[in-house]
């Protein structure tokens, strides 16, 4: 019987008389790269930001590591989201004033102890060792997305949620961010991604589908790899 | 540990306020003004007493000294052991009179003998046509005897009288010049101490002595009673008429420098805030950031409230300085003086600076708290 990491049960994220999500369930195994995918509107972000603990569902149970998420106060999902969940962003969120390796010890600094020597070695394996002592503004799209990595993975977290991080990258560095992601789940890493992009989809195991607010398919991309 | 804590914190506010210079630079250089005119006003609050006060010397005596007891005249022991009581610094001129009574053209009038360099200090709002007197056998006299006898300085004046051992004497005395206060004085034939005691006699004392002392307020109070308590024989009196005009006119002036520092601070205290209330919607997507990656409402407060005080300490340790410098410039504008500098405004304005931009960043760092990371972190 394989390990959940997140079970959602019949979520609900109304706002007024809108449901963004409505009775959506689903589970993410320990270890799995799982993308969740959909047009504009079908509830991705609401999504993203509750299995982020950045948001609350209206109705249903959200279990991370078998502990109910859905109820706990804005602090405790602070502290479960800092210890717990390393977030990549479609627009990387860089401190555009601290350089790329300060911008990795942002993280360790609210988790535990900032550490640069740790840092560094986090923007090593995401090959940026470099580029440590450059500001935002010096770098590149695709560095600024690879800091981003280096700053989710710096806390050793149990999963990491990637929200369209490839959506502002030209081909060659989604390429490299994908192959990072790959080395990630491949160390046993969770690997959520939200995207739109079915390249992208493609690359983790299972699809979730949404629409208007509704898983509309669960789609099997082991099948489609091995055929 | 936790000190590895502190230092990226302070690395990290540092980095905020080195590399986003511009951008704070308006807030600053709120501080630093408000500072400066902190500084400046609360220097010149603390000198005026000083300043005014030895524009107030203009106004003539501030305290007479009266005789007490029975010999009717204070010695000019007597004046020195006062002397010795009154801050040199504090004191403008000293004018010893000793009066009798003479006649000129068998028309009586009041004889002054007096030092002639202390009236001039001690009244220097005495107009006088011609010269004051610089020698021996010269008087100043009265714009009324002049009128009377049509005396123009430069002339010769003939009094009369009877000195101390009540023989009758007569004197010529040459008109250095002629005075005008518009107060009894112009009834007056004024000449030196030693003409006194050559014409009228008699040991060296005076009526009343006129002092004119920097000091005001409960200051000058003070020095009235320790005359009286450490000086046989001498009694001193304050000269009402010129220590209220001096105490009210302080009183105003120090209550309006007090209320356009109120204004100026409140001023700079609004300028902050707007300042740091735009900066908190220019990072609301740091503050977004941070609450995403674990930090608490506590610890954006503190990161906000470090560049805060930051900001307050470097903006008060300049104010210090050039509101010495403001105050300076005032003073050698207005007073034709210099100010020490007061070591202690540098705390003071300093501490004030913190205080105010602390205040001034409450509201804007109480909306920072308020950021919800889900809606600022929000993909396109």
């Amino acid at each position: 019987m394989p390990q959940m990491l997140l079970e959602l049960k019949e979520i609900t994220k109304s706002y007024g008389a809108l449901d963004a999500l409505k009775d959506v369930s689903f589970d993410v195994e320990q270890g799995e790269w799982l993308a969740i995918m959909g047009p504009s509107g079908s509830g991705k972000t609401t999504m993203m930001n509750i299995i982020g603990c950045m948001d609350k569902p209206s109705q249903g149970t959200v279990l991370l590591d078998g502990r109910d998420i859905s109820q706990e106060s804005a602090r405790s999902l602070t502290t479960i989201r800092r210890d717990s969940i390393g977030l990549i962003f479609q627009q990387f969120h860089l401190i555009n004033y601290l350089t790329a390796v300060e911008n990795v010890m942002v993280a360790q600094y609210y988790h535990s102890l900032p550490d640069e020597a740790e840092a560094l070695d986090a923007l090593k394996r995401v090959g940026l060792e470099e580029r440590a002592r450059h500001l935002p503004n010096q770098l590149s799209g695709g560095e600024q997305q690879r800091v981003c990595i280096a700053r989710a993975l710096i806390n050793r977290p149990q999963l990491i949620l990637a929200d369209e991080p490839t959506g502002n990258l030209d081909e060659a560095n989604e390429l490299k961010v994908l192959e990072l992601l790959r080395e990630l789940h491949q160390e046993g890493r969770t690997v959520i991604v939200v995207t739109h992009d079915p390249e992208v989809a493609q690359q983790a195991r299972r699809t979730i589908v949404l629409e208007h607010g509704r898983v509309h398919e669960i789609r099997d991309n082991a099948l489609a790899h091995q055929a | 540990m936790q000190a590895k804590r502190s230092m990226f914190y302070l690395r990290t506010v540092f980095a905020s306020l080195m590399r986003r210079r511009s951008r704070l630079l308006v807030a600053l250089l709120s501080i630093t003004i408000g500072a400066t005119i902190l500084s400046g006003l609360v220097t010149i609050f603390y000198d005026i007493p000083r300043q005014m006060g030895q524009e107030f010397r203009s106004y003539g005596a501030n305290m007479v000294l009266l005789p007490k007891g029975e010999s009717g005249t204070i010695s000019p022991e007597q004046l020195e052991a006062v002397r010795a009581i009154l801050p040199t610094d504090d004191v403008i001129g000293v004018a010893p009179y000793r009066y009798d009574t003479i006649a000129i053209n068998d028309l009586p009038f009041i004889i002054a003998g007096t030092d002639f360099a202390g009236a001039q200090a001690a009244s220097p709002f005495w107009g006088i046509t011609g010269e004051w007197p610089s020698g021996r056998n010269q008087a100043l006299i009265g714009r009324e005897i002049a009128n009377t006898f049509r005396l123009e300085p430069g002339e010769s004046v003939v009094v009369s009288g009877t000195n101390s051992e009540g023989e009758p004497f007569e004197k010529t005395f040459s008109v250095a010049g002629i005075v005008q206060t518009g107060g009894q004085e112009e009834t007056f034939v004024f000449i030196s101490i030693d003409d006194y005691g050559a014409v009228v006699g008699g040991e060296v004392a005076f009526d009343i002595v006129e002092m004119s002392v920097t000091s005001s307020g409960a200051g000058l109070e003070e020095l009235v009673t320790a005359i009286g308590q450490e000086t046989e024989g001498v009694t001193a009196q304050l000269v009402r008429r010129v220590t209220q005009s001096e105490d009210t006119v302080l009183s105003k002036l120090q209550s309006l420098v007090y209320l356009v520092t109120i204004v100026v601070l409140m001023l700079t205290m609004i300028c902050v805030a707007t300042t740091m209330m735009a900066v908190v919607a220019e990072r609301r997507r740091e503050i977004g950031l941070r609450k995403a990656l674990g930090a608490t409402n506590g610890s954006v407060v503190l990161n906000f409230l470090g560049e805060c005080l930051a900001m307050g300490f470097v903006g008060g340790a300049l104010g210090s300085l050039l509101g010495f410098g403001l105050a300076q410039l005032v003073s050698l504008q207005v007073f034709n003086r210099t100010i020490d500098f007061p070591l202690a405004i540098v705390p003071l304005t300093i501490f004030s600076s913190l205080v105010i931009t602390t205040l001034a960043c409450l509201l804007p760092v109480r909306n920072a708290t308020k950021i919800d990371p889900a809606i600022v972190l929000k993909g396109e």
